[in-house]
């Protein structure tokens, strides 16, 4: 572990690599704090700049920061105008907003940026404990595990989709796996699904449908709903004092640790993420407190704000796990970066540590300077990057537009590809006001050719589909994926049954 | 009918469409000796259609048994500000139709300065000083530091389509 390290610092302190760290926080941020843009839409929209660079390593580490970024730019915005910019972000403005309301915007921004840089690097530590272990692990999968394992994570999922989302959660990743059948397959040299039309020869392309699924919707809703892009410049509280007393670090201490750890754990887990980690992190602080202090909470608790940033960002690195060293992203922000390095040539996976180990290790050093660059280079310009929120609607709409539109078009360097990025982003944006969640549909889409591909070569292995009762591990795996979708409906229906 | 439940439907008609497309026409097209392997190319399909129909069953049932509320109701839909929506969408075909023949430079300027319009915007002085210095770094930024090119003026200035 110590060689790979020493490698990671290596490749991640380059002068490039640290350019990038700091140009992806510094972009995340910025973009983050747009309210209405989420990490997605902002990882989205950097793709083909970062495919562009041509070193895998140097895009992780760009994609990586500008996530890093994109929360806690989303923090900013909670705490200063009350409107988070990513969903993750929700939990913090309960505490944060009411603080900067009080004239304490500075001292919450600070509180902000310390949970998140102590959570951040604390899951970048425990990823370092985590991970290797994972993957010594997974090396011992085969293809027919990898299926099974693979039908977990999508049915994780569908499971923690929320209150009766698991269907509409279940049919997204449908549509994923079909929309990836789409054009020439690798594994049998034959166009299927493109009923004759061209452009569809070589399938659907991965950033249009991650342009498609978030960036274009969240622009559409943008323009349908001009409150969510309010700058609320009348609310906007000064940012005077960002320091922090030394009663206050030892209240907040305690919960920073545990919370990295709970974060961590979520984040972890397919599906659960940190929008989770921060409500749960929240509601475990409020229960741990003492009575006096449960009445502050929502008011301005500097532990109501502690504990959501802290989990969010352990979470945000957790989320690493399953996909450096299973090649199975968790969240759809780690299903956009899963695309990228694919399209990059490189499949995560446990080889990776064996096989592209500087990869591996400078995304993990990258993220402890990404924390850094967050804390010492981000906090004191949040004053300056805070004007951003009084671009006007009517300059910040055709912008995202514009962006997203490129971003395909560099891509795939044809018109066309535009076309069906418009007719998907209408469909996403209907499927959104109906409340179907569309990050399955893009981790259905990126897991469908390696589902298919382990699929079919257990298939050929076995002449036939007996590997899912002969081998234990991949029936235990199945039977875990039916328990997780089978879970939600039981529980429903035994709710129901006790009500009536 | 609830936009959810509609949504049900359309999912089961793409369901039905593929599926038989996997197992009809997929397979009718195969050449002999791909036919002999343990794997078709229309396996993997068949088995997302067939679990793809009985969700979108799982989906319409549900849905009609629980009588909830669609997610969007008719007050919050004509809230919406449907027209600019359109006019911006309608922009965005045109933005892809007209890149190519009209060139990267004109059309980012138009598309720019005439969302913006569309959105309220009316300082035009500020605002086409914003658009032509985006258009021209941004044609700057792709074709000389990322090295794609993009033909920066229309065809009958760039010798032909």
């Amino acid at each position: 572990m110590l060689e790979g390290l020493m490698l990671g610092l290596s490749t991640a302190l380059s002068i490039k690599m640290i350019l990038m760290v700091i140009g992806g926080c510094l972009i995340g941020t910025f973009i983050g704090m747009l309210p209405g843009l989420g990490p997605m839409s902002i990882i989205a929209i950097m793709i083909p700049v970062a495919i562009s660079l041509g070193d895998p390593a140097a895009a992780l580490i760009l994609l990586a920061g500008v996530y890093y970024g994109a929360i806690f730019g989303g923090s900013t915005s909670s705490i200063l105008i009350n409107a988070p910019g990513v969903a993750g972000t929700v939990a913090t403005s309960f505490d944060g907003y009411p603080m900067a309301r009080a004239g304490k915007a500075g001292k919450a921004l600070t509180i902000a940026a310390i949970s998140s840089f102590c959570g951040g690097t604390i899951g970048a530590i425990l990823l370092m404990g985590f991970a290797p272990a994972l993957a010594s692990v997974a090396l011992l999968f085969h293809s027919a595990e990898y299926f099974a394992l693979m039908v977990v994570g999508l049915s994780a999922i569908a499971a923690f989709a929320g209150n009766g989302q698991v269907m509409k959660a279940l049919a997204m990743t449908m549509l994923g796996l079909m929309l990836a059948t789409i054009g020439e397959s690798a594994l049998f040299n034959m166009p299927r699904f493109t009923y004759g039309i061209m452009n569809l020869q070589s399938g659907i392309g991965f950033i249009t449908l991650a342009m498609a699924m978030f960036a274009l919707p969240e622009a559409i809703f943008l323009i349908l709903d001009p409150t969510r892009s309010k700058s609320r410049t009348e609310q906007r509280s000064e940012i005077k004092d960002l320091r922090i007393t030394k009663e206050e670090a030892k209240i907040i201490a305690p919960v920073i640790a545990r919370q990295s750890v709970l974060g961590f754990l979520i984040g972890v887990l397919p599906g659960a993420g940190a929008t989770i980690a921060s409500f749960l992190g929240y509601a475990v602080e409020r229960n741990l407190s003492t009575k006096e202090q449960q009445k502050e909470f929502g008011h301005g608790s500097i532990k109501g704000l502690a504990a959501p940033e802290t989990a969010n960002n352990a979470a945000c690195t957790g989320s690493f796990v399953p996909l450096l060293t299973l090649g199975i992203p968790g969240s759809g922000t780690t299903a956009i970066l899963l695309g990228a390095l694919v399209a990059l040539n490189v499949t995560p996976g446990p080889r990776l540590m064996v096989d592209q180990p500087e990869i591996f290790w400078s995304v993990i050093i990258s993220m402890y300077i990404g924390n850094l660059v967050l804390l010492i280079l981000n906090l004191p310009l949040i004053p300056y990057i805070a004007k951003i929120l009084t671009v006007p609607r009517s300059y910040l709409i055709p912008f995202i537009l514009f962006f997203t539109l490129m971003g395909v078009y560099i891509g795939q360097n044809n018109a066309a590809e535009l076309l069906i990025l418009i007719g998907l982003g209408i469909l996403a944006t209907i499927f959104r006001m109906a409340n179907y969640p569309l990050a399955p549909l893009l981790i259905g889409f990126i897991l469908g050719p390696m589902l298919e591909n382990n699929f079919s070569r257990s298939v050929q292995l076995f002449d036939g589909i007996s590997f899912l009762w002969e081998r234990p591990m991949t029936g235990g795996l199945l039977f875990i994926a039916l328990l997780l979708i089978s879970l939600p409906t039981i529980r429903g229906w035994f709710s129901a049954r006790r009500n009536n | 009918m609830s936009l959810e439940r509609a949504l049900a439907l359309f999912f089961l008609l793409v369901s039905l469409i593929y599926g038989y497309t996997a197992f009809f026409i997929i397979d009718a097209t195969l050449p002999p000796y791909a036919k002999l392997g343990a794997v078709w190319p229309s396996s993997f399909p068949k088995i997302i259609a067939l679990i793809g129909i009985l969700i979108a069953f799982c989906l319409i049932f549900s849905q009609s048994n629980s009588g909830e509320k669609s997610a969007i109701n008719m007050e919050t839909f004509r809230s919406y500000h449907l027209r600019p929506a359109l006019i911006l969408l309608s922009m965005m075909v045109a933005y892809a139709l007209l890149l190519r023949p009209m060139g990267f430079v004109i059309s980012t300027f138009s598309f720019l300065v005439l969302g913006a319009v569309v959105l309220g915007e009316r300082k035009m002085i500020l605002l086409m000083l914003i658009a032509s210095t985006c258009a021209v770094g941004i044609w700057y930024l792709v074709q000389q530091v990322l090295g794609i090119y993009l033909r920066p003026w229309p065809w009958f200035l760039s010798g032909g389509f």
